[in-house]
């Protein structure tokens, strides 16, 4: 059996369970049920670690520390705690942190209010700002679309996620997976006359009506980059799926 | 052609012939080319020098070298007459012919040129002076001595005889237990043994053979310098050093070579190039190196100005062309780091003490420092440390220390005090993210785990000293401020919770902060350290909880008297002419950039408070003590 696939035993407080060698602390723990907050891990994508809220204390051998589940890797003997004293207090003050960054995402207000938070006693920056810079909208982007439109620029407090050069993100294919995956709903798109806006990357790409039954089913360009990829002729994408069918 | 060594003796026949043709009695001047002498125009004074030896015909009876830094920043340009070893500081264009005719040509001392300490004593020879007599100099001691851009400079004063010794009758495994036993910790900051790295480097598993051998030379620290003089002054240690780790760690299998280093630092890129140039073509870096089997050559790699990537997850990410941010590590990088590969990285000055003690040996090695490390490799701190001292001292520059001496013997007797008679407040050790230590703990022997103790750390041996001019929260708020523009903004915790920290800190020194402020400091501070992941984050506190811990009072007086004792803090301070005093000469009229100052001649002057920008210009020019700052 392949070193990295092995079946390994951890505790989660106490119980037993079973998981992967290597795999994801928090996926193991929601798949067993446990509770643990987080905005910047999607099971579909590599993990990053930025949010800070799916912390949890491991003990392995005799230290006992305090990592985020997301990137900790499962491994044979490990025993996890998820709700220590230290735990909740250093949640809280993310979600504080987090409530100044974003005080005009609704999702992190009512995550903050479901852990006990209602206000924050940090200066916000921006009332309109809703990104909590987690970067799952680039991950998913390059690993799974592998468009490549956005990303991370500037550093420390300058950070944000844009298109390059803050301009209109050329190479967006408008799929709209980066909307999907948002947690905090701070990208948005449209459609309208036949053109599909995802409006952060102030990208608005032209769709390309069915042949058959004419609906516009998809920005050209992502038909035109789908053909690319998958080597089929463009001609492939003149019918929508359901024509195609 | 230059000739290639194919064994350790053949390069061993070298040196010896370097050393038999060179005469021991010959006179040589020597001018520090290091970036702060450079910068004080030490190289146009070596044109110069040269320029006048041949005028005067002089070429065969005396010698020009331009050698790395010799640590005396402070007194730059620095010139040093051998081998009498006759110390001249400041020394100008104008003064050449002087030191040629009666130094070189009589063998006469030139008063005005010697370094006079405090006390007006002066003194003749670099050895004998406080400042480098006070020294123990053993990674620095060739810096004064060899051309950095000659290799067979180093090769005459010992240069990689510690190669031949490891290549020719050292087995890897021999190598690697020599550091172990050496005590050897990593001198970027974490103090972690290098005998462990290598050794878990070594046994990582690599299916292709490959591992990495870097040398993290991206040292970030503001006022740290170590490392860039020793690149600058004597580069072969460094590869020296490298090689013998390729050697340890990677043979039989692939090593590969990296130094990391910023490109804020052109000279040491320069310096570093060429010195890798002549290593090759000496056969010191290639192939079959010295006929041992051992293939092992250096890329430079520089960086683009991130601090982070002194960090070395970063640092690799940043040499495999990705974005400068650290990952986990929960799988370490000497199993898993560059590009995947088992990966050793130690800092410049790690690598140079490398060679060192493979010449002298682990017992001489192990009887400078503190502790034991027999049994255990964290029981001490072996070696010396070379410092950077800076700030509020009167001998600034470089200082090269056994592990274990005190703050008191290098703040005073090496670095000569604190100017202007004023007193000494705290000295902050280890970067940004170290700590400052106050006047109470100035016997503090200086090691990795006393200055942890002690609430901050050793790190890449940056030492500031503070006077009582120097408000410690605002001290606080720099470093914060530094750190948050530093961070890579990955982390919730450190890219926000240290801007919230140096919102709340600026409160303070702005006078409007309240009691429950300094309780949230401590809070954030708290989740900051614990809740982030690389060392950026979780030593970014340092700075703010030591300066809690041990200058309490004076956040306390900012918060609840809106005063600043060290009056720095302009929102909390006000001019104002102590009318006694003035004699009404207009002086600080004159030189009061917002028209603030304002009288009539010989009548008392006053400020106007609503035009005041309180940068104290009126105060330094006054003659007559007139100002009052409160």
């Amino acid at each position: 059996m392949d070193e990295q696939k092995k079946k390994v035993t951890f505790k989660i407080q106490g119980k037993s369970y079973e998981g992967v060698a290597e795999e994801s602390l928090l996926g193991a723990l929601r798949r067993y049920g446990y509770d643990v907050p987080s905005l910047c891990y999607h099971e579909a994508v590599s993990t990053y670690g930025s949010c800070r809220l799916c912390l949890v204390e491991v003990q392995k051998g005799r230290r006992k520390k305090l990592t985020t589940s997301c990137n900790y890797p499962v491994q044979e003997g490990i025993e996890v705690f998820v709700d220590t004293e230290k735990v909740i207090r250093h949640r809280k003050v993310v979600l504080e942190l987090l409530l100044a960054v974003a005080p005009a995402s609704e999702h992190i207000r009512q995550l903050a209010g479901q852990y006990g938070v209602d206000s924050t006693p940090y200066q916000i920056k921006d009332p309109e700002n809703q990104c909590i810079l987690c970067g799952l909208c680039s991950r998913v982007c390059h690993e799974l679309v592998s468009a490549h439109a956005i990303d991370f620029s500037g550093r420390g407090t300058g950070k944000k996620m844009t298109a390059p050069y803050d301009e209109t993100a050329e190479q967006c294919i408008g799929c709209g997976a980066c909307v999907y995956v948002c947690p905090t709903d701070c990208i948005g798109i449209k459609e309208e006359n036949n053109v599909r806006s995802i409006m952060r990357w102030h990208r608005d790409l032209p769709m390309k009506p069915c042949k058959q039954c004419g609906r516009a089913f998809a920005p050209t360009f992502q038909l035109m980059r789908f053909a690319e990829q998958i080597n089929k002729d463009r001609s492939f994408f003149d019918q929508c799926p359901d024509c195609r069918k | 052609m230059a000739k290639i060594f194919k064994t350790p003796e053949e390069l061993l026949q070298y040196v010896e012939r370097v050393q038999a043709e060179r005469d021991p009695h010959r006179k040589v001047i020597t001018v520090c080319a290091g970036t702060g002498c450079c910068a004080y125009g030490s190289m146009k004074l070596a044109d110069g020098i040269e320029k006048v030896i041949s005028e005067k015909k002089l070429a065969d009876e005396v010698g020009l070298k331009r050698t790395g830094c010799h640590g005396f920043c402070e007194q730059g340009p620095l010139v040093v007459v051998q081998p009498q070893g006759i110390l001249y500081r400041k020394v100008k264009t104008q003064d050449i012919e002087e030191i040629l005719d009666i130094t070189v040509k009589k063998g006469d001392v030139i008063e005005r040129l010697l370094y006079r300490d405090a006390d007006g004593k002066q003194y003749q020879k670099e050895e004998d002076v406080p400042f480098y007599k006070n020294q123990m100099r053993l990674l620095l001691a060739n810096n004064g001595l060899v051309d950095p851009n000659n290799i067979d400079d180093y090769l005459a004063v010992g240069g990689y005889r510690a190669l031949a010794k490891v290549l020719g009758r050292m087995q890897p495994e021999e190598t690697l237990a020599w550091i172990q036993k050496s005590g050897l910790r990593g001198r970027g900051g974490g103090g972690f043994p290098a005998g462990v790295k290598w050794e878990s480097c070594r046994k990582a598993p690599s299916a292709n053979g490959l591992r990495y051998i870097i040398c993290n030379a991206d040292e970030g620290d503001p006022g740290a310098f170590m490392d860039r003089s020793l690149m600058e002054g004597n580069p072969h240690s460094v590869i020296e050093g490298m090689l013998i780790g390729a050697w340890a760690i990677g043979y039989p299998g692939k090593p590969q070579g990296y130094v990391y280093i910023r490109n804020e630092y052109p000279l040491a890129v320069e310096r570093l190039s060429v010195a890798l140039q002549q290593a090759r073509e000496k056969g010191l870096l290639g192939k079959n190196i010295l006929g041992s089997g051992l293939d092992f050559d250096i890329n430079i790699n520089r960086g683009g100005g991130a601090f982070v990537c002194g960090e070395s997850t970063a640092l690799m990410a940043s040499i495999e062309g990705f974005v400068g941010e650290p990952r986990s590590k929960h799988i370490h990088t000497v199993v898993s780091g560059l590009f995947n590969q088992p990966t050793n990285l130690n800092n410049v000055e790690t690598w140079a003490n490398v060679p060192l003690i493979i010449e002298k040996g682990i017992e001489w090695y192990t009887s400078i420092g503190t502790g034991d490390v027999s049994e255990n490799p964290w029981g001490g701190s072996k070696g010396t440390k070379i410092f950077a001292l800076v700030g509020k001292v009167n001998n600034t520059g470089l200082v090269e220390v056994p592990m274990g001496t005190t703050l008191r013997h290098i703040i005073y007797d090496i670095g000569g005090g604190i100017p202007a008679g004023k007193r000494f407040k705290a000295v902050q050790t280890g970067g940004p993210s170290g700590g400052c230590i106050p006047e109470s703990m100035l016997d503090l022997p200086v090691d990795f785990d006393k200055l942890t103790e002690a609430g901050s750390m050793m790190g890449s041996g940056g030492m500031i000293v503070m006077d009582e001019t120097t408000c410690m929260v605002d001290v606080a708020r720099y470093f914060i401020q530094f750190l948050a523009d530093e961070s890579c903004g990955k982390c919730t915790t450190c890219r926000e919770g240290l801007r919230q920290l140096g919102l709340i800190i600026e409160k303070i020194t702005n006078g409007q902060a309240q009691e429950q402020d300094l309780d949230l400091l401590d809070e954030l501070s708290s989740t900051v350290a614990e809740g982030s992941l690389c060392a950026l984050g979780t030593t970014a506190p340092n700075p703010l909880l030591s300066t809690l811990r041990y200058f309490r009072e004076e956040y306390e007086e900012h918060v609840r008297e809106r005063k600043c004792r060290a009056k720095v803090c302009k929102s909390l301070i006000r001019f104002s002419v102590i009318e006694e005093n003035c004699t009404g000469c207009m002086l600080c009229m004159k030189k009061c950039p917002t028209g603030a100052a304002q009288g009539e001649k010989k009548e008392v002057h006053k400020i106007e408070q609503e035009k005041c920008i309180k940068c104290g210009i009126c105060d330094e020019v006054c003659n007559f003590n007139a100002i009052l700052v409160e």
